[in-house]
């Protein structure tokens, strides 16, 4: 890994930091460095250990290894109160205030002034920590009385001012649009600390104009000293605000480098695991016959969209074939697999099955209508827990039976036994609760259960991930021969290698629309690459 | 490649779901048996068994009933709160046409239970349709339904004459009080419909985890109304036979607190507070369990007040031992062996 | 913006429309309904469930609910008099030793919450039985306090015009509310509270101290769940086991009915003076008219909670298509 030398020395050093949770290595012995004054990017795909890293840094997570040291100073914080108090504070995503508080006092919160025990005291702490933080805001001897409500009015709209901000800090928090209410968690952020602050997707959910303030704001933050780390899988925006990116893949650090010299299409390469200087372009061999073409369109979408997910896309697939959709974490491939599916409630655009067209919003309606998806969160829309192998893999074969339907046991244990031969689940046996099995075998169980049903259209959402190589291998033969026997497949992956080897076409995807289509011999990894990376701004080498 | 194979995982003791509860009877029954001369006598005198064992399965049959109804809901991840009211709608109800009208019996029977079917899927559409917090969509019942009650018998406790009727808590058949034939023919039923159909697959599911059961295609709105539904019903028939036991509708003190003794039956029999599994038999045992520990006490001397203070330290310790800490404890332990 | 501002607080204005139309409406249909005695009635009659009411406040503002106030009202009255009665504790000791009590239970409920992270609604119920026992154990009826002392408090009070008298249950009821709202406006801690209910996790991430703030909470609620047993025990000069049955339901209905939302992170402690007073009002009107029985008070809360109910519901679906 190759790190540029900083004439001052470093605000932030991670050496070597280790975590792990039950069943798997998040971060593996991971090195960050952050000059003072400067925007560094961690980009990565998902479960790369972005969101980790941050924890362990702002002490959500324990660390189980390595080494930390921040202004000179070892790190060792067991709560974001802490963090905060020794000068790191982070803006989430999903905006962390209370909505139904004023703005000003989600400002000040939990550092609030009080009224007696002196004039004007600058702001009392309470909460965790102690701990050296920035000397001008460590306690006084002791704050005392009735909030200082006048002095946290006129604070705040000082502050917000700052930020070129005009607002009445006396509404809820809430009553603002979201590019506000982060302005807001930003003024906090800066308020109380002056050093580092990491911002984890915090233009997932603004427009072009507010991101264009937010990195205003970040500008200014840059000249005044202060640190930020910036999460994002926007490869432009990452371009256009950062000096320097760290990449991760599965936990470890990929590199290091600086935004000026590292053409885009190494970063998608860096990230995707796939170096593009070694990729032949090696010509991609149809699946399909000619006549293939001409098969039947078993499902299409026309102008699917929802605002803020997916920008207006039209999509089909054949009967036997297999679609792929390649492109990185947040370009809309998941939530194109959500509209089809019913689970999103889409905007505009219409959903057709054959000739009939699905109700919106209804996954019962498609099931029914034989459109089947195995999705992307195992945990949150796949399994039920408690239940067993053999009840999970039987949920959605029951949806078609009426309400005192039987479902025979044996004809259960039968299913079960049989897609735990055909996909290799290790299991101690069809009654185990599925909670006890490991990721990959759950994940098997999942789709299992959708291949139980027996559908037109299959959508798999990342059907192998965190299954290992030999599994992974058994699912797309699955896959090829179910297409072969005329299923057809949306297929979606960050494996870019399985969606080249499996589709017939690819769809691209990037920051919630389509980019491009590829069929036949286009659909190799490199051309995938070079359409991701080919960005609108005209930053950054490309 | 894998074939499915045992060598990896480490064994791990497993207790069926209805074990616990089961042992806590035995031992009960046993420190019992030891204790008092004549606990497990029985004698058979007019017809009718008489013993203490009996006795505790005559006078639990109503939290049973409740129990029954009651798992189902909060294997939803509900939770019924006002099914002591609608134990007092019912008998109300079932007075009223025994008094004022000349229907027969198994007519009273059937009018008086569609009332408290109704109330189960009042409670069920504002849980499902409405999308309210089981625990307040229930409180309103429970706030307003003794009022109702209590306006149906106009405040009076209403009397009534019918042999038939009575029989439901006075009768025997083949010796056997007709309140456990009840009871047992209920659970029995529920037993057969959850395991037999797909009904308790998606009942559990919905429970177990709601949006995974919605992707799969199944209703959930409708999964919850017939739970509801179903507690209801059984509220009305633990109402009849309160009401029939003592031949008389009494708004102010029927059902009153059982609610909380179908919760903790339900609790001690194994079913999740969160909702997944559904455990049938544990509740029923978990009735029985706190039936005999309420025979117990008074069979010492002591007033109800104690029952209440041992039930408390049950739910405690029920609960301590099925939180998440203790479980994500367990499984931090089997997780890192899974991982070695 | 305003219109949020106004959507958000449409609960606490309608409870207030609906708490005028009540009083008009009963000083219109009823003679006698609109003097000051009786308005003085509704909060004396009702002080302990209001003190109580104050407490839940802070619970439910919270995002959790207490399900015990009513029996540790019983225990606390039953406790009270048997110290005075049958212990002969002087009443300056015997009252704060049971308001400790109070919050001492009420820390216990909350560290259990806290730690073993259970639901809130399962361990005060646990609590509820625990302390309703209790209080029959320690003395299974009803028990009168014949302290001369105790009895002149009883008869104490605020002279106010038209021979009416503010009487002592009424005057701390006033004041535990002015405590309330103090502290829930004024205080880190009450603030604290706020945000917890709005928005848990977010509290966590900005470094509140979440699980002090959650015991800090049920240690309140049984305070005042005590505080009300001995005003009970002021009311009824005695101390009785089987007082405030089903009270939590009502100081719950209460304070929803008050405006603060069930969910948690919006409300106010004056919403609940009104929701107490909504009460006073539907119980006496119905007293007063005289062919209602007085079931129907039963009926008319429950009927106005599951309107609160909605009301806040359709307030949520509608807030959130922004």
């Amino acid at each position: 890994m190759d790190l540029p030398t900083a004439g001052a020395a470093p605000l932030l050093e991670m050496r070597g930091i280790i975590k792990r949770f039950p069943g798997v290595l998040a971060l593996d012995a991971v090195d960050l460095t952050l000059r003072r004054g400067e925007v560094h990017a961690l980009m990565g795909e998902n479960g790369a250990g972005k969101s980790t890293l941050v924890k362990v840094l702002t002490g959500v997570y324990p660390r189980d290894g390595g080494e930390i040291v921040f202004g000179d100073q070892p790190l060792s914080v067991r709560s974001p109160g802490e963090a905060q108090s020794r000068g790191i504070s982070t803006i989430y995503q999903e905006v962390n205030l209370i909505p139904d508080l004023s703005v000003a006092e989600n400002i000040f919160l939990g550092r609030a002034p009080r009224l007696l025990g002196g004039a004007r005291r600058q702001t009392c702490r309470q909460g965790t920590g102690g701990g050296s933080g920035d000397p001008r805001h460590r306690p006084r001897a002791s704050c005392v009385g009735p909030l200082n409500w006048r002095a946290i009015h006129e604070r705040a709209r000082t502050l917000l001012q700052t930020f070129s901000l005009d607002l009445d800090v006396r509404l809820p928090l809430g009553s603002y649009p979201v590019a506000i209410q982060q302005m807001v968690s930003i003024a906090r952020a800066v308020d109380i600390s002056s050093q580092l602050i990491i911002m984890d997707e915090p233009t997932s959910s603004l427009d072009q104009q507010e991101v264009e303030r937010l990195f205003g704001v970040i500008r200014r933050l840059r000249a005044d000293g202060v640190s930020v780390l910036f999460i994002t899988h926007f490869l432009d925006q990452a371009y256009e605000i950062s000096d320097r990116f760290t990449v991760l893949r599965n936990g470890r650090v990929v590199g290091t480098f600086e935004a000026a010299s590292l053409p885009k299409l190494e970063l998608v390469g860096h990230m995707l695991g796939r170096d593009p200087s070694t990729l032949a372009d090696i010509s991609h061999q149809p699946l399909l016959t000619q006549e293939a073409d001409q098969a039947e369109v078993v499902l299409q979408a026309r102008g699917l969209g929802r605002r803020g997910a997916l920008a207006p896309t039209d999509a089909m697939v054949r009967h036997g074939e297999v679609l792929g959709l390649a492109g990185l974490l947040g370009s809309g491939r998941t939530e194109l697999a959500r509209l089809l599916f019913g689970v999103d409630r889409a905007d505009s655009g219409s959903v057709w099955v054959g000739r009939r067209r699905l109700a919106p919003g209804s996954p019962r309606a498609a099931i029914r209508e034989g459109l089947g998806l195995c999705p992307e969160d195992r945990k949150t829309d796949g399994l039920v827990p408690d239940l067993s192998v053999r009840e999970n893999i039987a949920l959605v074969i029951q949806s078609h039976l009426p309400p005192l339907g039987r479902l025979p046991r044996r004809r259960q244990v039968e299913l079960a036994e049989r897609f735990i031969r055909l996909l290799g689940i290790v299991t101690t046996g069809p009654e185990q609760p599925v909670r006890d099995l490991s990721g990959g075998n759950q994940q098997k169980v999942i789709l299992a259960r959708w291949l139980a049903a027996a559908p037109r259209v299959l959508i798999l959402d990342e059907p192998t991930r965190g299954i290992d190589v030999g599994g992974k291998a058994e699912i797309e033969r699955l896959v090829e021969s179910l297409a072969a026997d005329g299923l057809a497949v949306v297929f979606i992956s960050s494996e870019l290698e399985e969606v080249v080897r499996r589709s017939d076409r690819v769809l691209v995807l990037r920051d919630r629309a389509v980019v491009a289509e590829l069929t036949g011999a286009a659909v190799d990894e490199g051309t995938i690459m070079r359409t991701i990376a080919a960005g609108a701004s005209e930053r950054g080498p490309a | 490649m894998s074939e499915p194979t045992a060598a990896r995982r480490p064994w791990r003791y497993r207790p069926g779901p209805t074990l616990w509860p089961l042992v806590a009877l035995v031992l009960l029954f046993a420190y019992n048996a030891l204790r008092t001369p004549n606990f497990l006598h029985l004698e058979v005198r007019e017809g009718r068994l008489f013993g203490t064992t009996v006795d505790i399965l005559h006078r639990g049959t109503p939290v049973v009933l409740l129990a029954t109804g009651m798992t189902f809901v909060i294997a939803t991840a509900g939770v019924d709160l006002s099914v002591g009211a609608v134990m007092a709608i019912t008998g109300a109800a079932a007075a009223l046409l025994l008094t004022r009208t000349a229907l027969p019996v198994p007519a009273v029977v059937a009018g008086a239970l569609a009332v408290s079917v109704a109330c189960g899927a009042w409670n069920g559409a504002l849980v499902a349709g409405l999308g309210l917090q089981p625990i307040v969509a229930t409180l309103v019942l429970l706030v307003a339904g003794r009022g109702i009650a209590q306006l149906l018998t106009d405040g009076m406790i209403i009397t009534f004459e019918r042999p038939s009727f009575e029989a439901i808590a006075g009768g025997a058949a083949g010796g056997v009080p007709i309140t456990v034939l009840i009871a047992a023919g209920v659970v029995l039923l529920t037993l057969l419909v959850t395991r037999g159909t797909v009904l308790g697959l998606r009942i559990e599911a919905v429970g177990g985890n709601e949006r995974a059961s919605r992707l799969a295609g199944i209703d959930a709105g409708r999964t919850k109304l017939l739970v509801y539904g179903f507690c209801g019903l059984c509220a009305g028939i633990a109402g009849l036979i309160a009401t029939a036991d003592i031949k008389a509708a009494d708004s102010n003190n029927c059902g009153l607190f059982l609610e909380l003794d179908a919760i903790l039956a339900v609790v001690i029999g194994g079913t999740s507070l969160s909702g997944g599994r559904a455990n049938l038999p544990g509740s029923v045992v978990g009735a029985l369990v706190m039936q005999t520990v309420t025979t117990m006490i008074y069979a010492q001397g002591r007033g109800p007040e104690y029952t209440l203070v041992v039930k408390a330290v049950a739910v405690a310790a029920v609960c301590l031992l099925q939180s998440d800490l203790l479980r994500a404890a367990l499984r931090r332990r089997s997780g890192e062996l899974r991982a070695a | 913006m305003k219109h949020w501002l106004l959507r958000r607080h449409l609960p606490l204005l309608a409870t207030c429309a609906l708490c005028l139309g009540l009083y008009v409406a009963g000083a219109v249909l009823c003679p006698g309904f609109a003097s000051l005695r009786v308005f003085v009635n509704f909060l004396a009659d009702n002080s302990f469930l209001g003190i109580i009411a104050v407490g839940m406040t802070f619970v439910i503002l919270s995002g959790g609910i207490d399900l015990s106030v009513g029996a540790i009202l019983a225990l606390s009255s039953t406790v009270l008099a048997v110290l005075i009665e049958l212990r002969h504790v002087p009443v300056a000791v015997a009252v704060p030793a049971v308001l400790a009590m109070g919050g001492a239970l009420g820390a216990v409920m909350g560290l259990v919450i806290r730690h073993f992270r259970l639901a809130p609604f399962i361990v005060t119920l646990a609590g509820m039985f625990c302390a309703r026992g209790l209080a029959q154990i320690v003395h299974l009826e009803a028990l009168p306090i014949s302290d001369p002392g105790y009895l002149a408090a009883t008869g104490w009070g605020i002279p106010l015009l038209a021979g009416a008298r503010l009487p002592l249950t009424a005057i701390v009821f006033l004041a535990v509310l002015a405590v309330g709202l103090y502290v829930s406006v004024h205080t880190p801690f009450g603030r604290n509270v706020y945000a917890v209910g709005g928005n848990e996790e977010a509290a966590l991430l900005m470094g509140l101290p979440v699980g002090r703030t959650k015991v800090g909470i049920y240690a309140l609620s049984g305070f005042c769940s005590a505080l009300g047993g001995v005003v009970f025990a002021l009311y009824s000069s005695s101390g009785n086991p089987s007082a405030g049955v089903g009270m939590e339901l009502d100081a719950i209905a209460a304070v929803v009915i008050g405006g603060t939302l069930l969910s948690g992170g919006v409300g106010h402690v004056l919403g609940t003076l009104i929701g107490v007073l909504i009460f006073g009002i539907i119980q006496t009107g119905i007293t007063f008219q005289g062919t209602l029985s007085s079931w129907w008070t039963k009926v008319a809360v429950g009927a106005l909670l599951l309107l609160f109910v909605l009301l806040q519901r359709l307030i949520a679906r509608t807030g959130r298509g922004r």
